[in-house]
C-alpha cells in the first residue's frame, strides 16, 4: 500500500510476551486517517495485547507501534490529547453517571465536544443521572465510547464496542464510528463478530494467535468463490509426485507452472495446507510464498476460530515466511 | 463542563474538574459520609455526653474533641481514600484515566486538595459540635496543628494507597477498614496512651495515628508544644508511606 501522509496507526513486527506468553507474535497493521479498521479474531488472539501497546499501556517486547507518527509511551502526553481509547470493560467512576462522566472527561481535553449533545447522541439522556454500576452492559458500553470521543480524537481505539450491545445501541456505535470515519478520523476496533466487522470496517485484519492470517478491504474478503487451489512457491524443480502422495491429491494436481512455483488444485483445507507445511518443513525446504485461493471472509474466520490444530490456515495474502506449522520462531526481517 | 472552563489554564482547569469530582463523589457516598463525618460524630456526642472513658478530664469533651479531629483525618486520607482508589483500578477507571491528559500528577494532586478540602468540611462539622458541647480549644495553638494534619494526611494517604495499589478491591476494603479499627484502639484518639500496657505503648508511638492524636491534644487542646517525638513519627510516616506506595502501585 502506498502512503501519501504519515500512518495514523502503525505497527510493525510487533512482538508482546508476558513472561513465557507470547500473545502478540510479529503482528504489522497499518491504519490511516478516515479508515475504518477491524481486528477480527477469536478471543485470545492478540487483539486486545495490540490495541493496548497501541494506546500507551505496555511496551513492545519487540518491534515498534507508532500512533499519528508518535511512540505511544514516550510521547504519552502528546498522544493521549489527540487520541480516543474505549476499553473492553469498565473504566468509569462506580458512583457516577453519563452527565457527570462526561462532563468530567471534557474537562480533560482543550477542545472537547458538547457533553449534552453527546449523551443525546448515544441515547443516554434518559439514564443521565444513573451511577454507572447500576446501567445496563448496553448503556456502559455506550457512554465509554461516548467517553472516547468526547476529547475529539483523530485515533480512536475501540476494544469490542459492541461486545454485550443490544440491538438499538448496536445501531448507535455503528452511527458513531461511521460520523468519526467521515470528519477524518481513523478508528481501529476489535471484534470476534465477523458480522460486525463487515458491517463498520473499511479493512479488516484476521488474527489467530497474535499473528495477521488474512487481511484485506471487506469487499476482498467477503468476495465469495473465486479460483480455489492452494499456491506456493519455494525451491524449484520440488518432488511433486511425494508431494500428492503426502497431500493424497489426484494425479496432475500439484504443477509448477514456473520454476519454483506450484499450484496445488482442490480443496483449499486447512488440512492440506497444514500437510503442505509439514512436507515442507520436514525436508528444510523453505516456503516463501503461500496463497489459498480467494474465499469468504466467512469461511476463513471460522476456519481459523475453529480450527485449533490447523494453525496456519489458508491467507489471502501473504504473512508466512516461515515453513513450521507449530513453530512460533520464525525469522523476521 | 464548568463555567470557568475557558479562563483558566488547562493544566489547572484539569486539576480543579478532577478535585471537584473527587469531593462531589465523597459527599455523595453514604459510606464516605458516614466513616468522615458520620461516626465521628457520633463517638464525639457519646462519649462527650457518657462518661464512659478515662480520658482523664472533668469534661471528657476536652479530650475527646481534638482525639476525634484526628480520627476524622484518619478516615478521610487512609480509609476513605484507601477504598474509593481501590475500587477506582478494580473498575478500570485509573487504567481509563492514564489514556487522558489528566495525567498521574495531576490525578494525586486532586486526590491530596481533595482529602484537604474533605478534612476542612470535617472541621467545620466537627468543631462547631465540640464547642457545642463545652470544648475550650486553645487558638494559638492552631497553626501547629494545621502542620500536623497535612503531615498526618501524607502518612496515612501514604498507607492507604500502599493497600489500594496491591490488593484487590474486596480485600482492600476489609484491610482498610480493619486498619482504622486498629489504629483507633492504639492512638490515644479515645483514651489517653498512658492507659495502655507499656509494650503496646511503644508501639502506638511509632504510628501516626497515636502521633497525629497526641499532637492535637497538646497544640489545640492544651496549647502546648507537639513533641519531639510526634514531629518525627509524623515526618518519617509522610516520607516513607507515599514512598512506599508509589514504588509498589500497580494501576491496573
Amino acid at each position: 500500500m502506498s502512503v501519501p501522509s504519515p500512518a495514523a496507526v502503525q505497527c510493525r513486527d510487533l512482538v508482546v510476551r508476558y513472561g513465557s506468553t507470547t500473545a502478540v507474535d510479529g503482528l504489522s497493521v497499518t491504519a490511516h486517517h478516515g479508515q475504518v479498521l477491524a481486528l477480527l479474531g477469536p478471543n485470545g488472539a492478540g487483539k486486545t495485547s495490540t490495541v493496548e501497546t497501541l494506546e500507551g499501556y505496555r511496551r513492545p517486547t519487540e518491534g515498534s507501534v507508532r500512533v499519528l507518527g508518535l511512540d505511544p509511551m514516550s510521547d504519552h502526553r502528546r498522544v493521549v490529547a489527540r487520541m480516543g481509547v474505549m476499553l473492553q470493560r469498565g473504566g468509569v467512576y462506580p458512583v457516577m453517571g453519563p452527565r457527570r462522566a462526561l462532563a468530567l472527561f471534557a474537562d480533560y481535553y482543550d477542545d472537547p465536544e458538547d457533553p449534552e449533545a453527546l449523551l443525546e447522541l448515544v441515547g443516554l439522556g434518559a439514564v443521565a443521572r444513573t451511577p454507572w454500576r447500576r446501567l445496563s452492559g448496553g448503556e456502559q458500553q455506550r457512554l465509554s465510547l461516548a467517553l472516547a470521543i468526547v476529547g475529539r480524537p483523530e485515533v480512536v481505539f475501540l476494544d469490542e464496542p459492541t461486545a454485550g450491545v443490544d440491538p438499538e445501541g448496536r445501531i448507535a456505535v455503528r452511527r458513531v464510528i461511521t460520523e468519526l470515519r467521515d470528519r477524518g478520523a481513523c478508528v481501529m476496533l476489535t471484534t470476534h463478530e465477523l458480522a460486525e466487522a463487515e458491517r463498520v470496517a473499511d479493512d479488516v485484519v484476521i488474527i489467530a494467535r497474535g499473528r495477521a492470517v488474512a487481511e484485506g478491504t471487506v469487499a476482498e474478503l467477503a468476495a465469495a468463490g473465486g479460483e480455489g487451489g492452494i499456491r506456493f512457491e519455494g525451491p524449484a524443480a520440488l518432488d511433486l509426485a511425494g508431494l500428492r502422495a503426502a497431500l493424497g491429491a489426484e494425479a496432475g494436481t500439484v504443477t509448477e507452472e514456473r520454476p519454483g512455483e506450484y499450484r496445488v488444485d482442490g480443496p483449499a483445507t486447512a488440512t492440506r495446507l497444514a500437510l503442505l507445511a509439514r512436507w515442507m518443513s520436514d525436508r528444510d525446504l523453505p516456503l516463501t510464498e503461500l496463497r489459498a485461493g480467494r474465499r469468504s471472509l466467512e469461511e476463513i474466520y471460522l476456519r481459523v476460530t475453529r480450527g485449533e490444530g490447523e494453525r496456519d490456515g489458508p491467507e489471502l495474502r501473504e504473512h508466512q515466511r516461515g515453513a513450521e506449522p507449530h513453530g512460533r520462531s520464525r525469522s523476521r526481517r | 463542563m464548568s463555567p470557568t472552563r475557558s479562563s483558566l489554564p488547562p493544566p489547572l482547569r484539569r486539576l480543579v474538574a478532577q478535585c471537584s469530582a473527587e469531593v462531589g463523589m465523597t459527599m455523595r457516598r453514604g459510606e464516605s459520609l458516614l466513616l468522615t463525618i458520620g461516626i465521628p460524630v457520633i463517638l464525639l456526642v457519646f462519649f462527650s455526653e457518657v462518661h464512659l472513658l478515662p480520658t482523664g478530664t472533668a469534661h471528657p469533651v476536652t479530650f475527646l474533641a481534638p482525639g476525634i479531629l484526628a480520627l476524622a483525618v484518619m478516615g478521610t486520607a487512609l480509609v476513605n481514600l484507601s477504598i474509593a482508589t481501590g475500587f477506582e483500578r478494580g473498575y478500570g477507571v485509573l487504567k481509563r484515566l492514564g489514556a487522558t491528559p489528566l495525567g498521574r500528577p495531576s490525578l494525586l494532586g486532586a486526590k491530596i486538595v481533595a482529602i484537604l478540602v474533605v478534612e476542612v468540611i470535617q472541621a467545620a462539622v466537627l468543631v462547631p459540635v465540640a464547642l457545642g458541647l463545652g470544648w475550650h480549644p486553645t487558638m494559638g495553638g492552631a497553626g501547629r496543628a494545621v502542620v500536623v494534619v497535612v503531615l498526618a494526611t501524607f502518612g496515612f494517604g501514604g498507607i492507604g494507597l500502599l493497600l489500594a495499589g496491591v490488593l484487590r478491591a474486596e480485600v482492600n476494603l476489609a484491610a482498610a477498614n480493619g486498619l482504622w479499627l486498629l489504629l483507633l484502639l492504639v492512638s490515644g484518639m479515645l483514651a489517653p496512651l498512658s492507659k495502655l500496657p507499656g509494650g503496646l505503648q511503644a508501639v502506638a508511638k511509632a504510628l501516626p495515628a497515636a502521633a497525629l492524636a497526641d499532637a492535637l491534644h497538646r497544640s489545640v487542646g492544651l496549647g502546648l508544644s507537639v513533641p519531639g517525638w510526634a514531629w518525627l513519627v509524623l515526618a518519617v510516616w509522610a516520607i516513607a508511606a507515599p514512598l512506599a506506595a508509589a514504588a509498589t502501585f500497580r494501576w491496573e
